[in-house]
């Protein structure tokens, strides 16, 4: 099997220089609310100084894919990789302005939340289907894994064979269970992390030289 | 007048007369009438991110809010020689039973791997 991944890893090498495509986009998609801005801005941070953009503990502060060119992650086993960052709106099935107003919103603030949140979706949607090469999938380890949206986005990644990793992200809360993670997506690597505490992002950059080189 | 809730059952046979977005759009607009969709045969992962985007696209303030969807775990692909023989074929282990309906309407109590169990409310 690991023959498999290594001939399959360098033909997308030797597709990547031959098509002249010299990074692979990296999209961080999950639900609202799993840390994928903070865990985009730690990855920025720490391999180029700069920020994605802001966190909020209000559910779709990102509502625009933003794009980090450039960035050069070295593993702690040497392997070095070039990527694109994209951060990317939360991945729901259903967003009701009502939710907003429970953070201190007002109503016009919420609807116009709720307008572009549903707007950056279905944007995250169309990136995954036209301008991603690998994945990151975030889930909030204090939470259910077995939600049916993330069983939808890790069957639609599969579908597009494209590579991805898991981060059970947020184990710095007292209720965190990542083995749960771990039990949902078998198929897929894990990486326990708190992207708020940086606790084993170096685990995760090892992981990303070793599947999106 | 009789209250209550519409629910559709679909089956196989229609959904694979029907393109992926003939399917989506069915789906999308017997749900925003505020009906129950119950398909035989779950969608593909590309109807659903089309399902996704979609709604998305129909979400307004005050009337639809995005659906409620639940669909069993994906069957166990066959061990053995025929495991090998589809994965050969590229055939997929098959999704299966879904239930859609409005997010503002109906709410997932419970799924296991063979029960899926909603409550449902009218509008």
């Amino acid at each position: 099997m690991s023959f498999l991944i290594r001939a399959r890893k360098k033909f997308s090498r030797f597709l990547r220089f031959f098509l002249k495509k010299n990074r692979s986009r990296i999209g961080i998609y999950g639900p609202p609310n799993a840390g994928k801005t903070t865990l985009a801005n730690r990855i920025v941070r720490d391999w180029t100084g700069d920020a994605v953009g802001p966190v909020s503990e209000i559910p779709h502060e990102t509502r625009r894919a933003r794009r980090k060119e450039n960035i050069t992650i070295t593993g702690t086993n040497g392997g070095s990789i070039v990527i694109d960052i994209v951060d990317t709106p939360g991945v729901t099935t259903k967003i009701d302005y009502h939710e907003f107003l429970e953070y201190g919103l007002d109503k016009e603030e919420a609807i116009v939340r709720a307008r572009e949140a549903t707007e950056g979706v279905a944007e995250a949607m169309h990136w995954l289907r036209e301008d991603i090469d690998g994945v990151i999938y975030v889930l909030d380890s204090s939470l259910d894994p077995f939600l049916q949206v993330n069983i939808m986005m890790v069957g639609i990644i599969e579908s597009r064979k494209l590579p991805v990793i898991i981060v059970a992200n947020k184990i710095d809360l007292p209720d965190a269970a990542p083995a749960r993670i771990k039990s949902a997506f078998p198929q897929h690597p894990v990486v326990s992390i708190s992207g708020l505490e940086g606790r084993n992002v170096e685990n995760l950059y090892e992981q990303m030289t070793e599947f999106f080189g | 007048m009789l209250q209550g809730v519409q629910i559709d059952l679909i089956s196989e046979d229609r959904l694979s007369r029907l393109t992926s977005m003939e399917k989506v759009r069915l789906i999308l607009d017997d749900v925003m009438e505020g009906n129950i969709v119950v398909l035989e045969k779950g969608l593909a992962p590309d109807e659903a991110s089309k399902l996704i985007e979609l709604t998305m696209r129909e979400i307004r303030p005050d009337g639809f809010s995005g659906i409620e969807m639940e669909t069993y775990p994906e069957s166990e692909a066959p061990a053995g020689l025929s495991g090998i023989f589809s994965r050969l074929m590229k055939k997929r282990p098959g999704s299966r039973l879904t239930v859609i309906g409005p997010a503002n309407q109906m709410k997932m109590i419970k799924k296991e791997k063979d029960l899926i169990s909603a409550w449902v409310s009218s509008r």
